[in-house]
C-alpha cells in the first residue's frame, strides 16, 4: 500500500504511513499485555506496539497524541454506519480527558494480541467493550501524568490531566499530551488506572458529531471498493446460477480476447475473470462461455419451500411449555389458527461484497470492508497456510454489514486469485452477484393457534415455528441448547406477555440456501409474528392492543414504560386523519426494548403508506444519544423495506432476484416521519444496530389490520385488499 | 482503445478507453476518482450520480464515448474544502449512516438546488426518489438540503448586500 494517493486520502493513512516508512512491518512487538480480564474483547489496556510506535506518538494500542497535539484513536470494531468509530472513541476520549474537537478514530490493525477477536456484530460493540475502552484511555491518561510528574518530580497527587494537557497547579506549570506522549509510551502501565463516577462523563451521553461524517461528504472516505493498490487487478466471479450446481468445463478464449483480460481462472466458488479494470473484467465475463452441472433442486421455489416448512412444522423440540396449552386450547370458548409465512431476505448492503489481497511467498495482506477482520484472517491463512502473523487485514470502511459482511466468501475469492495471479486482485461483486450468489436471512413458517378466556383476555399462545437453522448451518453450536438453535426462537422463547398456557416448539430443516444472519436475525421475523398475532388475539377478545399489552407486560415494567411513552408521543388513541391507523409493537432483542407506534394509510391501489413511526427505545445507557436515534431511523426503514417488498425469489432451483428493481428498498417519498425517544435510566446496556428492526413489521401489520380486519400473515406485504 | 478527453472537475484529462465504459469506470479505474460509487451498474440506485454538463446524471449508464468533450463534475469537485453548503448542511445534519451512497445524494442535492434555489418537499422527492439508502438517512436528508438552502439563500442575500455597499461606497 505504498500508493501515496491512497495513502493521503485514507482514514487508514497511519498505516500507511507506517508501512511505507519502514521499520513496523508484520510482527510488531507487543511490549506489555496486561493479565486477561475474562473478556473476549478486553485485552490488557497497557497494550502497545514497541519503540517505533512510540517514536509515532502512540501511548498505547488505541492513543496516539499527533506532534499537534491531534489525538487519533484506534478502534478495533467495524464501521458499518453503526457509528462505532465514535462511540468508542467517545469511550476513550472520556477518560484520556481530551478536547472532542481534536479527536480522529480510525480503525486498528487486526492484532488479536493487542486487541483481541474482532468480530462486529450481535449489536454488541460497546456494550461489551464499556469497560476495555474507558480503560484504554485511562492507562494512556495516566501514562502521561506520569510522564509529567517524572519531567517536573511532582507526585501524582499533585497534577492532574485537562484538556490534553498535565497540569500542576502547585507550580503553575503545564504540559502537551504532545510533549508527554513518547516518554509516556516508555513507563510501565498503570494496573488499575482509576475511572470516572457515572456523574462525572463529560462526553459519554453527549451529541457530539460524528468522526467519520467530514469524509463522508467529499468522496474521501475510503470503502473496500476504493483501495488501489499498485499494480492491482480486478476480478469478477461468475458463480454456479443453480443452487448446489456447480462448474463443469468452460471456454475462455473469447474472455481472453477481450482487451484488459488477464487471465480466466477457476476457483472453490466459480469461475474468475480477472482484468485490468471492473469493466474489463465485465466485458470478458460475458464472453465467457461455462457448461454447468446442474444442482438437485431444479424444482424448489418460494412456495416449495413454504410447503416444506408446514411439512416439518409439527416435528419440532420444545422451547417453551406453560401451562397446558392442548388442553386449554380444546376447552377454550373463543379460538382462531393461522400460518404465519416468512421470506429469505438480501442484505444489499450498498456497497456490494469485495476484497482486495496481495500474497507472496510470506505474506498475505488484505483491504477489505468486513465485519470480522480476525475471520477474514483465518480464512486466508486456511488457503495461504500461513501463520497468523504473515497476515495482516486493514479494515476499510464498510457500505453497509447487516450482518453480511461476517461471512468471508468474498475474502477467499480474493485470496485465491492473488495466490495465483502473483499480482493483487480485487475481487468484486457485481450487484447481481451480491444478490443472486448472496447469505440469506431464512425463509419459515408458523403455525399459530390461540384463544382468549371469558373475558376476552389472552389464553393461550401455541406457536409452531419452522425454519433452517442458522447455527446448525454454521456448525455454530454455542448457539444452540438442547438442539434448539437460539436464534430461530428468539422474542419467543421470551415472549413477555402473560399469557398462561404458551407453548413453543421450532422445527429444524435443510433447504439448499445458504444462511445467514441478517440484522436483528430471528427477532426480524418473530418481532412480526408475535406482535401480529398478539393483535389477532386482542381482535378476538374485543381488546385494545395497548391496555392488553399493559395488562399482560406487568412483569415487565422497562416495555411498560417504552410503551406508555410511544403512547403518549404518538397520541395514539386520539383521531387520525380519515383513513389512517396506529398500529403498536414492542420487541425486546439484544438487550434493549423497543416499542414502535406506526400511523398507516392504504393507497388505493391497496399499497400501504407508513407515514410516521414513534419508536421509544431502551437500551439502559447511551453513549452517544444521537447515534442510537440513528440506528432506530436505519433500523426502522430496513425492517419497513423489508416488510412491505423484501423477498428474494428462487424460480426452478435459481436465485432469481438480482438487482434493486426485483429486490425494493425504500425511497426518499417512502420514508415515514420517524421520531425516536431514547430511555437511559441507568438499567444493563442493550444493543443499538439491531433493535430497531423487528418491531416494524408487526406495528405496520397492526395498522393494516385495524384499517382492513384483516391481518397481516404472509411477508412481504406488498398491496392489501382494502375494505370494501 | 480510442482516445478521449473530458473536463473533470474543471481540468482537461485525456485517456483511452474501451468505448463503452461507462463513465463510472473511467472516473473510479482510470482517473481514480473514487467518490463516485458503483452500487447497481443498471441505474437503480443513483449512487454514481455525477453532473454532465450541470445536469445530475448517473454515471453508470453513460458509455464513454457519449460524454466525449462534455463537462463533468464529481463529488471530489463539488467544493475544495467540504464548503460547498450542502457538504456543510450534511455535517450539521449528521446525516450519513454507512456513508457510501451520500456522495450520489449530495450530487443529486446539488444539481436540484442549483435549479430550485428553495425547493419544496415535494421537489425534493421528486429530485432524490431515485438515490437509494440502505441506512434510512432520508429525512436527515430532507433536513439538510432545506438547511443548506437556507445557507445558500443567506450567502446570496449577504453578498448582495455587501455588493450594493460597495456600490453605494463608490458613488457616495
Amino acid at each position: 500500500m505504498a500508493d501515496p494517493e491512497f495513502a493521503a486520502k485514507s482514514p487508514l493513512s497511519r498505516r500507511s504511513f507506517l508501512q511505507v516508512s519502514g521499520g513496523l512491518g508484520v510482527g510488531l512487538v507487543v511490549s506489555f499485555l496486561l493479565p486477561a480480564c475474562g473478556r473476549e474483547d478486553a485485552p490488557g489496556a497497557g497494550a502497545r506496539r514497541g519503540a517505533a510506535a512510540a517514536a509515532n506518538g502512540e501511548v498505547n494500542a488505541w492513543v496516539r497524541i499527533t506532534p499537534e497535539g491531534g489525538v487519533v484513536l484506534s478502534i478495533a470494531k467495524s464501521e458499518m454506519g453503526q457509528g462505532v468509530l465514535t462511540s468508542l472513541a467517545m469511550l476513550v476520549a472520556e477518560e484520556l480527558e481530551v478536547d472532542w474537537a481534536k479527536v480522529r478514530s480510525e480503525h486498528a490493525l487486526a492484532d488479536t494480541a493487542l486487541y483481541g477477536k474482532w468480530s462486529t456484530g450481535g449489536s454488541s460493540s460497546v456494550r461489551a467493550n464499556f469497560d476495555a475502552y474507558r480503560r484504554a484511555g485511562a492507562t494512556a491518561r495516566e501514562l502521561l501524568v506520569a510522564a509529567a510528574c517524572e519531567r517536573w518530580g511532582a507526585p501524582r497527587s499533585e497534577c492532574r490531566a485537562e484538556n490534553g494537557e498535565v497540569l500542576h497547579p502547585a507550580t503553575d506549570r503545564r504540559l502537551a499530551y504532545a510533549e508527554l506522549a513518547e516518554r509516556a509510551a516508555a513507563l510501565p502501565p498503570p494496573a488499575e488506572p482509576p475511572l470516572k463516577a457515572r456523574a462525572d462523563y463529560r462526553v459519554i451521553g453527549k451529541d457530539v458529531r460524528r468522526l467519520d461524517t467530514p469524509a463522508k461528504v467529499d468522496g474521501s472516505a475510503i470503502f473496500g471498493l476504493d483501495v488501489r493498490v499498485p499494480g492491482m487487478l480486478v476480478a469478477q466471479v461468475v458463480r454456479p446460477p443453480e443452487l448446489g450446481g456447480a462448474v463443469d468445463s468452460f471456454d475462455a478464449s473469447e474472455a481472453l480476447a477481450v482487451q484488459g483480460v488477464r487471465a480466466v481462472v477457476e476457483i472453490p466458488n466459480g469461475v474468475a475473470v480477472v482484468a485490468d479494470g471492473f469493466w474489463a473484467a465485465q466485458s470478458g465475463r460475458r464472453k465467457l462461455a461455462v457448461v454447468w452441472k446442474p444442482g438437485p433442486h431444479a424444482d424448489l421455489d418460494n412456495a416449495g419451500v413454504r410447503a416444506r416448512c408446514l411439512a416439518v412444522v409439527d416435528d419440532g423440540i420444545v422451547a417453551r411449555n406453560d401451562g397446558d396449552a392442548e388442553a386449554a386450547f380444546a376447552g377454550a370458548p373463543q379460538k382462531l389458527e393461522a400460518v404465519y409465512e416468512f421470506p429469505y431476505l438480501a442484505h444489499a448492503t450498498l456497497e456490494p461484497m469485495n476484497c482486495t489481497a496481495r500474497v507472496d511467498d510470506e505474506r498475505c495482506e488484505l483491504w477489505v470492508p468486513t465485519q470480522s477482520p480476525t475471520g477474514a484472517a483465518e480464512a486466508a491463512a486456511k488457503i495461504t497456510g500461513f501463520d497468523a502473523e504473515q497476515i495482516r487485514v486493514n479494515t476499510t470502511l464498510l457500505g453497509g454489514g447487516f450482518g453480511r459482511r461476517s461471512a468471508h466468501d468474498f475474502v477467499e475469492d480474493a485470496v485465491h486469485l492473488a495466490k495465483r495471479m502473483k499480482a493483487p486482485v480485487q475481487v468484486v461483486y457485481t450487484r447481481e452477484d451480491d444478490m443472486k450468489a448472496g447469505l440469506y436471512r431464512p425463509a419459515g413458517a408458523n403455525v399459530m393457534r390461540g384463544a382468549v378466556d371469558a373475558e376476552g383476555w389472552p389464553l393461550v399462545w401455541d406457536q409452531r415455528i419452522a425454519s433452517p437453522s442458522i447455527m446448525r448451518a454454521k456448525n455454530w453450536l454455542s448457539g444452540m441448547k438442547d438442539g434448539i438453535d437460539m436464534t430461530a426462537v428468539e422474542g419467543v422463547r421470551n415472549l413477555p406477555y402473560a399469557i398462561p398456557n404458551l407453548h413453543v416448539r421450532w422445527a429444524d430443516l435443510e433447504l439448499p440456501v445458504s444462511l445467514h444472519w441478517w440484522r436483528s436475525v430471528g427477532s426480524s421475523q418473530n418481532g412480526w409474528v408475535t406482535e401480529c398475532f398478539f393483535d389477532e388475539l386482542c381482535a378476538l377478545g374485543g381488546k385494545d392492543p395497548v391496555e392488553a399489552r399493559m395488562r399482560l407486560l406487568a412483569e415487565h415494567p422497562r416495555h411498560r414504560r417504552a410503551l406508555a411513552l410511544a403512547v403518549e408521543k404518538a397520541g395514539y388513541g386520539q383521531p387520525l386523519a380519515e383513513g389512517h391507523a396506529h398500529g403498536v409493537a414492542v420487541h425486546e432483542s439484544f438487550g434493549s426494548i423497543v416499542a414502535q407506534i406506526a400511523e398507516v394509510s392504504l393507497a388505493q391501489d391497496g399499497a400501504p403508506r407508513v407515514h410516521r413511526v414513534v419508536c421509544v427505545v431502551d437500551c439502559g445507557e447511551a453513549i452517544h444519544p444521537e447515534g442510537v436515534r440513528h440506528q432506530m431511523e436505519s433500523g426502522i426503514t430496513m425492517g419497513l423495506s423489508a416488510a412491505l417488498w423484501g423477498e428474494v425469489a428462487i424460480e426452478k432451483g435459481h436465485i432469481t432476484t438480482a438487482n434493486f428493481d426485483a429486490y425494493p428498498i425504500a425511497r426518499i417519498d417512502q420514508m415515514p416521519r420517524v421520531e425516536s425517544f431514547v430511555i437511559a435510566e441507568g438499567d444493563p446496556m442493550g444493543g443499538i444496530g439491531e433493535p430497531g428492526t423487528p418491531p416494524i413489521a408487526g406495528a405496520i401489520g397492526n395498522a393494516i389490520l385495524k384499517l382492513t380486519g384483516k391481518p397481516i400473515r404472509r411477508l412481504p406485504i406488498g398491496r392489501v385488499e382494502r375494505m370494501a | 482503445m480510442p482516445a478521449y478527453t473530458l473536463t473533470v472537475n474543471g481540468e482537461p484529462r485525456r485517456f483511452e478507453a474501451a468505448a463503452d465504459t461507462p463513465l463510472l469506470w473511467v472516473l473510479r479505474d482510470v482517473l481514480h476518482l473514487t467518490g463516485t460509487k458503483y452500487g447497481c451498474g443498471a441505474g437503480l440506485c443513483r449512487a454514481c450520480t455525477i453532473h454532465l454538463d450541470g445536469e445530475a446524471s448517473f454515471s453508470c449508464q453513460i458509455p464513454i464515448s457519449a460524454a466525449e468533450g462534455r463537462n463533468i463534475t464529481t463529488i471530489e469537485g463539488l467544493s475544495p474544502d467540504r464548503s460547498h453548503p450542502l457538504q456543510q448542511a450534511w455535517i450539521e445534519e449528521d446525516v450519513p449512516q454507512c456513508g457510501y451512497c451520500q456522495p450520489g445524494q449530495i450530487m443529486s442535492a446539488a444539481a436540484l438546488l442549483a435549479r430550485t434555489p428553495s425547493p419544496s418537499d415535494d421537489d425534493i422527492d421528486a429530485a432524490m426518489r431515485s438515490n437509494l439508502c440502505r441506512c434510512g438517512t432520508y429525512n436527515r436528508i430532507r433536513s439538510a438540503i432545506h438547511r443548506a438552502a437556507k445557507m445558500k439563500q443567506a450567502g446570496a442575500t449577504a453578498a448582495a448586500a455587501s455588493g450594493a455597499n460597495a456600490e453605494e461606497t463608490r458613488h457616495g
